[in-house]
């Protein structure tokens, strides 16, 4: 039976045990004439989740293990000095052509007398396994039927059980979260740290020159994986965002916060935040075809060569994708300076714009600043519009009219096309991962904690 | 001489005025800066909308050719089209279908184009001259042509007018796209197909209708012309299918346990702390996270929607914890007392009272999650969804592409006159897409505003 078909049924066997309890509640209340502890529904919950609850958590468990097992007792069953014989990615390939002979699939070549010998003996493995787990939760199903219904009684504490398990599966979903921040890190510094025992850290951390020759069959050229130029390019990429998007960002939070009329903010604040919502691949299509474009043109105007794709196209574009990230942020900051400060500096004589600048603007500092370091975190770690708009050119130098290429860019290069996950030439790509997971991880805390204390502040 | 009391006093009148102009003259100042900076923000998201509308629009429309085509029977010799009979049982009429089919398919339906196009232009082509005429239309055509007659065999000995997709090079020769003073040994067309283009352009048979192929079809490499979105289109549906699916309860479970279960400890701290982090980590190490855990731990399917899917979950999550916790912390105490002092349970007056009053605010922020996920690309090309697929995908654990991924492999392709527009065209689409989500997620606010 196939997977989706054994959960259905047990589904619809809960729906049916739920019906069951609360029939049966409702008869065994009108037979002792009480009132239960719980409403009828309750003890419909219950008893379909103890229907079908330990069969379903049989279920994963045997999905997660079983195909272990059986790879296992397959191999076991080949003649040991062929296992002997083989490396770990050999056996991976041999026992992948045993499964698919198992399912009825050909191989190429057919497959040798003992890959068919195995394939059979998986397949009755496979067999054994399916009759087992459909028996197994048949069993539990009916144990757990058969409990739930006899327990039903006035007594019985059905609504605080369900909750109990309400509760748990509550905090389950919120441990994803975890196992998320888990995932990451131990995928990336797994395969980072195989990355390294290609090439020491040393030489990736310091090395100046990037260029990882593509491992072509049999040749075990390595290349050379220098960070400081990525790390270069993506750092003078940021730092035009964020020339562009701090002064614009803060002055549009400060006019609609203290200048602008009702009518404007109510206009203005919706159409500059739809630019936070465009996708980043329309901004990379938007520098290649009308900004890069444009400033070569302007270029040879005022005769500087810039080259179309470029960190300056790369850089403004990307500036006015985190304009509304700043002019939201700085906002909220801006008004939560209370009014009294405002009022007194009033008060003294000084001008709108000098109460601004002198009183509320320093005020507002720390949690401007912590708004202005988590657009630089998303400025670093940007990567569709440095994609299209860099000009991808792993090479340090500073002339911002020409070529770069970033972290982000690199990762994508290094990961798209073939998928050898065992070569330096894609492994590095995890470490670059890693790279700017810990810098944007650092600045999103220091920022973080700026702006937390901040508000506390005046809170 | 000694200056008087008066005399002093108007000197220092005099400067306070003078420096209070200057000090005025600062403040307008200032208020014009922040006004220009709203203006500058205001004017790029209109030049961004302006330039993508008018490099994308024109790209609904494309040159098609109307032409008769005389379904000779000369050329069409083909058994009559197979029907079940009674009794036979479905696999032996698929095998006779099938055998038909092939026999279509073996058929010169290329020919017929060609007489036709000769019949349009009034002109015996020789064989030598038949690739420039040939060049005229998409080069899958014929497939169209023959999928035409395979629904409807009565056709043979006809004379039908069918709609036939120009070529790429020739639509963008029609639409003024390239520089048509070039020297012939930098145009894609040869001089006598560009001059039948044009003729057949001011007899009106190649005209400039609204494309349907550009929804219905799939990516195509062989024939630019009929490359269409519907595969992106369906992937990127299986994908949101699985986000929704999976981040709405999912994180809404989690934002109700942390806001009204959770005890205060350490390691509800550390899943706070946990999902700020997850908000502002790049989309692009999401897709690292999926690429070898899903791929490369899991041996789940490159390219499937099914990845991305999941991948898009993960980067959703955080969105729609952090809108639900505001929201439910928006529902004010007193409903929770009223709900609890009648002798509801814990859960009970969540689930009862808490949560269908932070409906709205769930909605809202679930939807700008969702249209978040939708326009996401960094992290699908890291597992494989950039790979050229042809077919519709059927189920999300099939080869697929999606609408972004779309975008950046169209402005990639090397035929850059006739993609540029087709790419604007596609990001027009999703844009509306996610337009017309963000207008949702407004309308639900308003709609639902309350003030407590």
């Amino acid at each position: 039976m196939s997977n989706i078909a054994l959960i259905a049924t047990l589904l619809v066997i809960m729906a049916l045990a739920y019906h069951l309890g609360l029939t049966r509640s409702r008869a065994v209340a009108a037979e002792n004439d009480v009132r239960m502890h719980s409403r009828p529904g309750y003890y419909g919950v219950l008893v379909a989740l103890w229907c079908g609850l330990p069969a379903l958590v049989l279920f994963l468990l045997w999905s997660f293990l079983a195909p272990q097992l059986i790879e296992m007792l397959v191999t076991h069953q080949l003649p040991h000095e062929l296992v002997a014989s083989m490396s770990g990615r050999e056996l991976e390939t041999t026992l992948r052509r045993i499964s698919a002979l198992a399912e009825g699939r050909g191989v190429a070549g057919g497959g040798s007398v003992q890959e068919l010998a195995a394939a059979g003996h998986m397949a009755r493995l496979h067999t054994y396994e399916n009759l087992s787990l459909v028996a197994l939760m048949a069993v539990l199903v009916v144990a757990g039927l058969t409990y739930a219904k006899r327990h039903i009684s006035p007594q019985w504490r059905a609504r605080n059980q369900v909750e109990r398990v309400i509760t748990f599966a509550l905090a389950a979903c919120s441990a994803v979260a975890i196992f998320t921040t888990v995932g990451i890190v131990l995928s990336m510094l797994g395969e980072a740290l195989k990355f390294f025992s290609f090439i020491s850290p040393a030489e990736f951390f310091l090395g100046t020159t990037w260029n990882p020759r593509f491992n072509t069959a049999g040749s075990s050229a390595q290349g050379e994986f220098g960070l400081l130029p990525l790390l270069w390019g993506t750092m003078m990429v940021s730092a035009i965002a964020l020339l562009v998007a701090i002064p614009i960002g803060l002055m549009t939070a400060i006019y609609m916060a203290e200048y602008a009329p009702r009518w404007l903010r109510n206009i203005a604040k919706p159409v500059i935040e739809v630019l936070a919502g465009i996708p980043t691949i329309v901004y990379g299509f938007f520098a290649l075809i009308v900004i890069g474009p444009f400033l070569s043109s302007v270029g040879d105007v005022i005769g500087i060569n810039i080259r179309t794709t470029s960190a300056l196209t790369a850089g403004l574009v990307m500036g006015i994708m985190i304009i509304p990230f700043v002019s939201s942020l700085s906002d909220d900051i801006i008004t939560q300076v209370p009014k009294s400060l405002r009022d007194g500096a009033l008060g003294l004589g000084a001008t709108k714009s000098e109460t601004i600048r002198q009183v509320v603007l320093p005020a507002a500092l720390p949690g401007i600043v912590g708004a202005f370091l988590l657009a630089a975190s998303r400025a670093i770690g940007e990567t569709m519009i440095v994609v299209l708009a860099a000009g991808n050119n792993p090479v340090l130098h500073g002339n911002p009219f020409e070529a770069v290429s970033t972290i982000t860019v690199t990762i994508v290069n290094q990961l798209t096309g073939d998928m050898d996950f065992a070569s330096p030439q894609s492994l590095v790509a995890f470490a670059l991962g890693l790279t700017l997971f810990v810098i944007t991880l650092g600045l999103n805390v220091i920022a973080l904690v700026v702006v937390r204390k901040y508000r506390q502040q005046y809170e | 001489m000694s200056i008087t009391i008066e005399q002093r006093r108007q000197h220092r009148l005099m400067t306070i005025e003078k420096s209070l102009a200057k000090r005025h003259r600062k403040e307008t100042r200032f208020r014009r800066v922040g006004l220009a900076a709203v203006t500058t923000g205001m004017a790029l998201v209109i030049i961004l909308f302006a330039s993508i509308l008018a490099r994308g629009v024109p790209a609904f429309w494309q040159s098609t050719v109307y032409t008769d085509v005389y379904f000779d029977p000369e050329v069409i010799q083909l058994d009559e089209k197979p029907r079940r009979e009674d009794g036979e049982n479905q696999l032996a009429f698929d095998e006779r279908y099938g055998a038909w089919l092939t026999q279509a398919s073996l058929i010169n339906w290329q020919s017929l184009i060609d007489s036709a196009m000769e019949e349009a232009l009034g002109v015996s082509v020789e064989s030598r001259q038949l690739r420039d005429l040939r060049a005229l239309l998409a080069s899958g055509e014929r497939f169209a042509l023959r999928d035409q007659f395979i629904e409807k065999p009565s056709l043979l000995g006809q004379t039908v007018e069918v709609k036939l997709l120009a070529s790429a090079n020739v639509d963008v020769w029609i639409k003024g796209n390239i520089d048509r003073s070039l020297p012939d040994a930098r145009q894609q067309l040869s001089p006598q197909t560009r001059e039948w283009a044009d003729r057949l352009s001011d007899e009106g048979i190649i005209e400039n209708a609204f494309s349907t192929s550009l929804f219905l079809n799939t990516d195509s490499r062989s024939s630019p012309a009929s490359a269409g979105l519907a595969g992106a289109f369906m992937g990127s549906l299986f994908m949101m299918m699985v986000v929704i699916l999976l981040s709405v309860p999912i994180g809404v479970a989690s934002a109700v346990y942390l806001e009204e279960f959770a005890p205060q400890n350490r390691l509800t701290d550390l899943i706070e702390i946990n999902i700020n982090n997850l908000a502002a980590v790049p989309s692009i190490v999401f897709g690292l996270l999926g690429a070898s855990i899903f791929i490369g731990y899991f041996g789940l399917p490159l390219s499937a929607p099914v990845v991305g899917g999941l991948v898009l979950t993960l980067m959703t999550l955080p969105t729609i914890i952090i809108t639900t916790r505001a929201s439910l912390r928006s529902i004010p105490p007193s409903i929770r007392q009223a709900a609890l002092g009648i002798g509801a349970s814990k859960v009970q007056t969540v689930f009862h009272h808490v949560l269908p009053l932070a409906l709205p605010g769930i909605l809202t922020g679930s939807i700008l999650g969702i249209a978040q996920a939708l326009g996401e690309t960094a992290p699908l090309l890291l597992i494989g969804m950039n790979a050229f697929v042809a077919n519709v995908p059927g189920t999300p654990l099939e080869q697929s592409t999606a609408l972004p991924v779309q975008i950046y492999l169209w402005q990639g392709n090397e035929l850059r006159n006739f993609f540029e527009a087709r790419t604007s065209a596609a990001i027009i689409v999703l844009l509306g897409l996610m337009l017309s989500l963000n207008a949702l997620a407004i309308w639900l606010r308003k709609k639902f505003e309350t003030r407590w």
